[in-house]
């Protein structure tokens, strides 16, 4: 140990706050259940200053354990505390790409936050505002001013892409980062993935999603929208003709699951996946001034318990819905949704019906009229660990409802496993990787829901980051 | 962008286009559809091929103005463009090995069944073809199917201005009679392809149709595009877009494609207000 007249003269030490955690400002419930804009405003500087502030520093941050992508959240609430946010923003681009979105939509409170040890006593820095403070902050610079992340030496290498979603742009910032040629393949007209299908404007501005992303192009990221990998070329004519040395697969979500009773057919019925597509990426809310139509239902009936679930919900009733009600047949307490959406929804007046089991979907006409269901009630734990519905005798009672939207998850899109017979896939169709993404083809890694089913947008980024550094030592070790 | 090469009216609502799309003409197979948008505020419709050329890098599609998107492309000529276009989609049709059959295409259904007829001729099926329309004016290809090496050619229209006076099924029928028929497909505007699958089910030949539900996407990720066939619901664009006819619920489809109808009318209705072609 060096003698301590040695060291630099140090600044002062920090002296945490202890202040209260630091509300996010919200637009006001019965205001924003009328349009799209955003729910959350964001810190302003002020406040990001003073939660920054609460944040003691730890020897040992346990936060940056629980970040699936190792952000150095330590030192970049340092830089916000001492002022130098250009440095915070660096720091928090080196290990994620999408602040400002993963700010956002990250399960913070499951992650970085559950492990933050103000939580043991209370309540834990507010990590995730401070990150989206910081990804807003490098947003609302020019370009040419917003931290680019470094691109590494070129090594003449290239890799292609499926899929422009989270997992796919993770991967593409990383081996730039690494110095890799980085053309990704969109099967859609706009990139983004479920960050621009998906997850409604009113949480995640489609702007901002549009802005993260065009960073990507100013680190050399090739977009090609309009391009299906598994029929537009298939993962063989990428490493043949097209001429990859290889290939990450991050195509995402696939085909929605229904609940397989009767009715579902009706029109009315939607998967959350088309109507939020419709809404989202197609700009039904906007029609006739945007083409798409999307059926703007009376009485709306969400079927689900997740996020997506919450989103449809909300998008219901921001397209003029007088009820919206989420159907779900365990209780609140079992919902996998976020804490945060679940009471947001709660705020904006969507409905709980908790341990309601759908069994048909009426109709009339070919449209939907309403829904019968079963009273659940709560048994011994499951395979997942919660407590399993059980149904209780003769309850069936009708709800009445002009729309259905089933939000219960999604398959396996086909299209890859289809055209590529040597590709190992699960008997449910997800792709069969190793810990570090690799699949059984030589040179085809792949990461995200198409490997996982549905998760969230920070593990497939995780995943699409660790499959880079995978890429990376695969080049590395072919012709050396 | 998607340069148009190619456009030809062919009736007074049905149109050709012709785009630049290489990668997409390598690999297209009859049967299969691509995904287009027309501009930035567009829907994303799904249209089959009726042709293409891997070669000269073109593929092209025949439709019907119908509501407001049919209605914009058919302002469209060379030298424009279209914002984004998508495929090959779907699984292509099964042509090889059918023997005897029967190739129904009614209406803009000709322009698929123009390919499929080359493709199973092509395999070296004994390929008769069957083309409908209400009348002379809508009748779309007959050219180009009297080029192809088919055993014959049979052309009905409703009001018997061109061809023989009938509907397709007349015809389908005479075939399934005579015991003629291995196969048989049909390509066409449901009800039609629904007495079709009817017509052949009596006489046990099999019957493959082609389904054109609503899509948003196009590749497996929406399932607006759900059709029940027999006891399970199927997706439209990976796992068709053909499926068994006998097993087909036409009733639900046609209730399905109904969907936005009233909706998108009122659409089509401001933009006719706006366009210069008032028809």
């Amino acid at each position: 140990m060096p003698p301590l007249d040695e060291t630099p003269a140090e600044k002062p030490r920090h002296k945490p706050s202890r202040a209260p955690r630091t509300p996010m400002p919200e637009r006001d419930a019965s205001e924003r259940a009328q349009d799209f804009d955003e729910v959350s405003l964001g810190y302003s500087e002020e406040q990001a200053v003073a939660e920054a502030n609460r944040c003691i520093q730890c020897k040992n941050p346990t936060c940056i354990e629980g970040c699936p992508v190792n952000i150095d959240i330590k030192s970049f609430i340092a830089r916000i505390i001492d002022g130098d946010y250009g440095a915070a923003v660096s720091v928090l681009k080196e290990r994620n790409a999408l602040p400002a979105v993963c700010g956002r939509v990250c399960p913070q409170e499951e992650q970085c936050e559950a492990v933050c040890v103000l939580a043991r006593k209370g309540e834990p820095v507010a990590i995730g505002r401070l990150e989206r403070w910081l990804g807003d902050f490098d947003l609302a610079c020019d370009l040419d001013h917003r931290c680019a992340p470094e691109v590494g030496e070129p090594t003449g290498r290239r890799v292609a892409i499926v899929g422009s979603g989270p997992a796919g742009l993770a991967c593409a910032g990383e081996l730039r980062h690494l110095g890799h040629a980085v053309t990704i393949f969109e099967s859609l007209h706009a990139p983004g993935g479920v960050l621009t299908y998906g997850i409604p404007e009113f949480r995640l501005p489609k702007a901002i999603v549009q802005a993260e992303i065009e960073m990507l192009g100013v680190m050399g990221v090739e977009i090609v929208t309009n391009v299906v990998v598994g029929a537009t070329y298939t993962l063989d004519d990428l490493l043949s003709e097209e001429g990859f040395d290889a290939i990450f697969v991050g195509s995402g979500a696939g085909l929605p699951i229904f609940l397989g009773i009767p009715g579902e057919n009706l029109n009315g019925v939607y998967s959350a996946n088309e109507f939020l597509t419709r809404v989202n990426l197609m700009k039904a809310y906007e029609f006739p001034k945007h083409d798409t139509p999307v059926w703007r239902g009376r009485k709306v009936a969400v079927v689900g318990g997740g996020n997506v679930a919450m989103d449809a919900a909300r998008t219901a009733k921001r397209l003029g819905a007088e009820e919206v009600f989420l159907v779900y047949r365990r209780s609140e307490e079992e919902m996998p949704a976020r804490r945060e959406e679940v009471h947001h929804a709660q705020q904006e007046g969507i409905e709980f019906k908790m341990l309601c089991s759908p069994q048909e979907i009426l109709g009339h006409d070919g449209f939907v009229t309403g829904m019968t269901a079963t009273r659940m009630e709560l048994g011994e734990p499951d395979a997942s660990g919660r407590r399993a519905p059980v149904c209780v005798m003769d309850s069936d009672f009708i709800i009445d409802c002009d729309t259905v939207i089933v939000a219960l998850g999604t398959r396996a899109n086909p299209l890859i496993a289809q055209t590529t017979p040597d590709l190992e896939v699960t008997s449910r169709g997800y792709v069969k990787t190793d810990e570090d993404g690799a699949t059984n083809k030589a040179g085809v890694f792949a990461g995200g829901d198409i490997v996982t089913g549905s998760a969230t947008v920070i593990l497939a980024m995780g995943a699409g980051k660790k499959a880079a550094v995978a890429i990376d030592n695969w080049l590395a070790g072919r012709n050396g | 962008m998607f340069p148009i090469v190619h456009q030809r009216q062919l009736s007074d609502s049905v149109f050709e286009i012709g785009v630049a799309a290489p990668a997409i003409a390598r690999k297209a197979k009859a049967g299969q559809f691509l995904m287009l948008r027309v501009d930035d505020h567009g829907e994303r419709i799904p249209l089959t091929f009726s042709d293409w050329s891997a070669e000269e890098g073109w593929i092209r599609f025949i439709f019907m103005r119908v509501g407001k998107t049919t209605h914009q492309l058919s302002h469209l000529g060379v030298g424009d463009s279209l914002a984004d276009v998508v495929g090959p989609l779907g699984i292509p049709t099964h042509t090889e090995g059918l023997g005897r059959v029967a190739v129904v295409g009614g209406g803009v259904g000709a322009a698929v069944a123009y390919p499929v007829a080359r493709a199973m001729a092509e395999a070296g099926n004994d390929v008769t073809v069957i083309l409908g329309a209400r009348n002379q004016e809508l009748l779309i290809l007959e050219d180009e199917f009297r080029a192809l090496p088919l055993k014959e050619l049979i052309v009905m229209t409703d009001d018997g201005s061109a061809g023989e006076k009938g509907l397709v099924t007349a015809p389908l029928k005479r075939m399934c009679e005579a015991a003629e028929l291995d196969h048989s497909m049909a390509i066409g505007p449901a009800i039609m392809m629904k007495f079709c699958a009817a017509t052949t089910k009596e006489f046990n030949v099999p019957i493959t149709v082609s389904l054109n539900p609503i899509m948003v996407d196009g590749t497996g990720m929406c399932g607006a595009c759900r059709v029940s066939v027999g006891s399970e619901t199927k997706f439209g664009c990976v796992d068709g877009p053909d499926f068994d006819g006998h097993a087909v619920d036409f009733e639900e489809l046609m209730s399905r494609q109904r969907v936005y109808t009233d909706i998108e009318r009122e659409a089509d209705a401001d933009f006719s207000r706006e366009c210069s072609c008032h028809r």
